[in-house]
């Protein structure tokens, strides 16, 4: 059983400064878990905290079973991908492979063995001869993972390992992870930024934002009830509408149940632009039009709900967007013109409602 | 400071290509204006001076230097020929190999040691640097204090152990001496060449290793040592050229060659054949003859050193 | 470090302080003896610990000179020795300046012919001339002069290369902006390339200071007027052959004054000495 399991934890500075506030979930044998977040969330903190390459300062890891605070990364059983690959640079892709399996005292055959499978299944065999500077960004990365999958480790960890690709390589390379962790059933968790990433790889999504664990869930769960607003407008692009009501804009809208001030959520795809009043439940709004953005197969429309008004300043919040903006997304190429006022509406179960301080989901 | 990258590493790696700005000015005569101060110094006071050496080594002066000679190779004819100068030679290369080992083993010691727990720290760093500042001679007096046979703090502790100490007497105690003070001098140097250069392993490698099961030790031999290679080998060579020349304000002043020549090193033959023994000729083919190693070793360093920088 | 092992920490901190007390044993030990009385120290019986001789000895040491060889108080020295450092560095970095400027910002003729000449004094340090220097600097008449102590230190390199290096970095777009705003060589270098060097030339400077401070040969050669010597002949010619007459706590104490400036100017300077050395040996 290679399942990994956090309980409580936490880590915490010497200078005082808290990074990781107490996070708890569990990754299955053979799951793929995503930690996904914003910059300085925590995420690589917490991966890393997994490896052993930093002190954990409350609060228990086990990996298959066993508690690994105290024990060192040699010892784990777990191999990485780096963001930078960390390939050894003055050796060959063959040694830099084979290094793992040299340092536990594996034979020389088995070595040749395990080495060029790798090499098979992730098209490098033609440069095992090789130093990483002569390989380009996209082999470098195979080579990170060659020396991963040879260790047959129980864990696999990942360090936003596609970053440093261009958009096109890392869209394929993508694809080839999820295949290769599917072919091979390691339990694997994944760090990255990129939502659209999290998204198509993983089984398990931890959303993360300031060191604590803001949802958990499977993708799909989490796109369609996020339980903050910082999930509702990180997951998703273009971001969710969010839109402030007070007290009794919401008993207005949901009914007596729910009697406080909350936020209004709404996706951008499930605006459509009418001039019909929807179904009872329903929200309508009326929008300038600021901005189109044609992108192909569907177009964005950005409209302001005071008329004229400046566009607001930038959120502060990570993948919010300013209050009194909304993007609509409609398929197809045909958009009204800019400075056109029009009416939008959405149905009553695809809205969503949050606390006031965002950090709850209200379920209506 | 702004600048690419692609540029950066072609002025680096090409050290004898030399590339040429985009846009230039192009005045007549104000570029010659700009370099001639420079050249002025470097014809009146490197090449002139030069070639005089080369000039001189082949003359014979009479001690009144009334009438001199010119003698082709005679002069380095005698020098080949003459034990003293070959133990010079030996001599020299001896204090080279043993000031460089000990200093860069002890430079490479503290290194590993100030990296690891306060990576990116100048706590450490500050306190460990500062006798770069301290000049040959004054490194020469401290260490002849505290090694003088009669009243030095070390002496009498050696006396304590039961070692004889009188590098007066002693050629290879005073030997012992110089190597002992110029290798002090230049753990300094070494320590921040080589704190620099395990700076430059990305931390991810060396965690990587780790992953992958090395423990420190066969890290720091299959990883760190490795890597390191190519400032180990520059500093190789730095600490060769420094024992050649700078050591000659520590002999002046410790032992002046003695007792008995024991501590004569190449440079110090030049100074005091020259100088008082009035064979200016012979000195100028000694120095002649130490152009030439020098220019050997730099040329070996450009050559050798600069091809591994890169992986 | 990776790992984790509680006690494992300690071993680097041990070491370090080893090595650190190792370096500072010497200097500590000459403070030592600039505090205490000679006859102590002549006997063998200094103690470890500082005396209580300080001002004293320094005073004298600064103002009085010994009664030995060198008649010349250390103040003097420490002035010369101050002055011709100053000179090397201020004057090696200015006739770099121009050249490097030159080298790199024009085309004309000879241009790397010119550039190889300078480049190739990088290899010759001045011990392996030291006599025919000697030679043309008292042909000029410039012996026992500032000018004759600091021109010949001049010559090298190393100052030039690291500005051209320097200035190939620079973007190229920044000189044609300055162009189109209608600037000359001249207004260029002095608005915008000087500004960016600066830190550059604040590096060199701690690096040669200390070069020019730190020098011995040289000086020794030139100088034969007491009031003209560096503190670092100063220094050699206070040890003198017979112990009985050296008198230690001065000259111990002139070690520590001689050491002074240069060290100062690394520790509080650190950061642009660390930056100055690793970039001239490149």
């Amino acid at each position: 059983m290679a399942n990994v399991v956090l309980r409580n934890v936490r880590k915490t500075y010497p200078g005082g400064f808290e990074a990781i506030k107490g996070v708890d979930f569990e990754v299955g044998d053979g799951q793929f878990c995503v930690l996904v977040g914003p910059s300085g969330c925590g995420k690589s903190t917490l991966l890393r905290m997994v490896a052993g390459l930093e002190t954990i300062t409350a609060g228990e890891i086990d990996i298959g079973g066993r508690v690994v605070n105290d024990v060192e990364p040699a010892d784990r059983d777990i191999a990485m991908v780096f963001q930078n690959y960390a390939l050894y640079p003055h050796m060959s892709v063959y040694n830099n492979m084979a290094y793992g399996l040299r340092n536990r005292g594996m034979a020389k055959p088995e070595i040749e063995a395990r080495v060029q499978e790798a090499a098979r299944i992730l098209e490098i065999g033609a440069m095992l001869d090789r130093k990483p500077r002569q390989l380009s960004g996209g082999q470098r990365q195979r080579v990170a993972m060659g020396r991963a999958i040879v260790r047959q480790p129980k864990v696999f960890l990942f360090d936003e390992p596609l970053s440093n690709l261009d958009a096109k390589l890392r869209v394929a390379m993508r694809v080839e992870i999820r295949k290769l962790q599917r072919r091979l059933s390691t339990t694997a968790i994944y760090v990255t930024h990129d939502q659209l990433e999290a998204m198509t790889l993983a089984d398990i999504l931890v959303v993360m934002n300031a060191g604590q664990v803001e949802q958990i869930g499977s993708p799909l769960d989490v796109y369609a009830k996020p339980a903050t607003t910082f999930v509702a407008s990180f997951i998703g692009a273009p971001p969710m509408n969010l839109i402030p009501l007070d007290a009794e804009g919401v008993r207005a809208r949901f009914g007596g149940a729910v009697a406080e001030a909350g936020v209004l959520g709404v996706r951008p795809e499930d605006l459509a632009i009418s001039s019909e009043p929807p179904a009872p439940g329903g929200l309508t709004l009326d929008l300038a039009v600021e901005a189109i953005e044609r992108v192909g197969p569907e177009t964005f429309v950005y409209g302001t709900r005071s008329p004229g008004g400046d566009l607001a300043a930038i959120s502060s919040k990570p993948g919010e967007l300013p209050p009194d903006e909304i993007i609509i997304r409609i398929p197809g190429q045909e958009a009204p013109a800019i400075g056109q006022r029009i009416s939008v509406v959405a149905l009553r179960h695809n809205l969503h409602l949050f606390s006031a301080d965002g950090r709850r989901r209200i379920a209506v | 400071m702004r600048g690419s990258s692609p540029r950066m590493t072609a002025v680096r790696a090409g050290r004898s290509r030399i590339m040429q700005k985009q846009s230039v000015f192009h005045s007549k005569f104000l570029p010659y204006m700009l370099v001639l101060p420079q050249l002025a110094v470097v014809l009146v006071f490197f090449y002139w001076p030069a070639v005089q050496a080369v000039i001189q080594s082949f003359l014979l002066q009479d001690a009144f230097g009334l009438s001199t000679t010119f003698v082709w190779f005679d002069n380095y004819r005698e020098l080949m020929s003459d034990p003293d100068y070959f133990s010079a030679i030996l001599r020299t290369f001896l204090f080279s190999v043993a000031i460089a080992l000990s200093s860069l083993s002890l430079a490479l010691l503290l290194a590993v040691m100030a990296d690891r727990p306060l990576r990116g720290s100048t706590f450490y760093r500050t306190l460990l640097i500062w006798p770069y500042a301290v000049a040959p001679p004054v490194v020469g007096v401290l260490w002849v204090f505290m090694l003088n046979p009669s009243l030095g703090v070390i002496a009498h502790g050696l006396r304590a152990i039961g070692i004889d100490w009188n590098p007066l007497l002693d050629g290879n105690q005073a030997a012992t001496l110089i190597i002992l003070a110029a290798a002090w001098k230049q753990i300094s140097y070494n320590f921040l060449f080589f704190l620099a250069g395990l700076q430059a392993i990305p931390s991810s490698v060396i965690e990587a290793a780790a992953i992958d099961g090395a423990r420190p030790m066969r890290r720091f031999w299959t990883i760190i040592f490795p890597l390191l290679s190519p400032t180990i080998f520059f500093l190789i060579v730095v600490n060769i050229v420094y024992a050649f020349f700078e050591t000659f304000g520590i002999i002046d002043t410790m032992t002046r060659g003695g007792p008995a020549k024991a501590t004569e090193t190449l440079v110090y033959k030049v100074y005091s054949d020259g100088l008082l023994g009035g064979n200016l000729g012979s000195s100028a083919a000694q120095s002649v003859i130490l152009m030439g190693i020098v220019i050997a070793l730099t040329a070996f360093q450009f050559r050798f050193v600069e091809r591994k920088v890169n992986y | 470090m990776v790992e984790h092992r509680k006690f494992g920490n300690l071993l680097p901190h041990l070491v370090l302080w080893t090595g650190i007390l190792i370096v500072a044993f010497p200097v500590y030990i000459a403070f030592v003896a600039s505090t205490q009385d000679n006859a102590t120290i002549a006997n063998g019986q200094m103690s470890l610990l500082p005396g209580g001789h300080f001002l004293e000895t320094y005073y004298k040491t600064l103002f009085v000179g010994t009664s030995g060889t060198t008649r010349e108080p250390v103040g003097t020295m420490l002035f010369n020795s101050f002055v011709m450092a100053m000179m090397i560095a201020v004057g090696k970095i200015a006739i770099s300046l121009i050249s490097a400027y030159a080298i790199v910002y024009f085309r004309f003729p000879f241009r790397m012919t010119i550039f190889w000449l300078i480049f190739i004094t990088l290899m010759l340090p001045v011990e392996v001339r030291i006599y025919p220097t000697y030679k043309i600097v008292a042909d000029l008449h410039l012996l026992d002069s500032y000018a004759g102590l600091t021109l010949p230190l001049i010559a090298s390199a190393t100052a030039t290369l690291l500005f051209r290096q320097f200035f190939m970095t620079v973007p190229d777009e920044l000189l044609e902006a300055s162009r189109i705003d209608g600037a000359g060589p001249f207004r260029f270098f002095w608005d915008t390339l000087l500004p960016l060097s600066r830190t550059n030339m604040a590096a060199l400077f701690v690096i040669l200071f200390i070069l020019g401070w730190n020098q011995y040969l040289w000086p020794l050669l030139i100088t034969t007027r007491d009031d003209m010597q560096t503190i670092q002949i100063g220094i050699r010619k206070m040890i003198v052959t017979s112990d009985a007459l050296t008198e230690w706590p001065v000259v111990m104490a002139t070690a520590i004054l001689a050491m002074l400036p240069p060290v100062a100017v690394v520790v509080l300077m650190q950061k642009l000495f660390v930056r100055g050395l690793v970039e001239t040996e490149k």
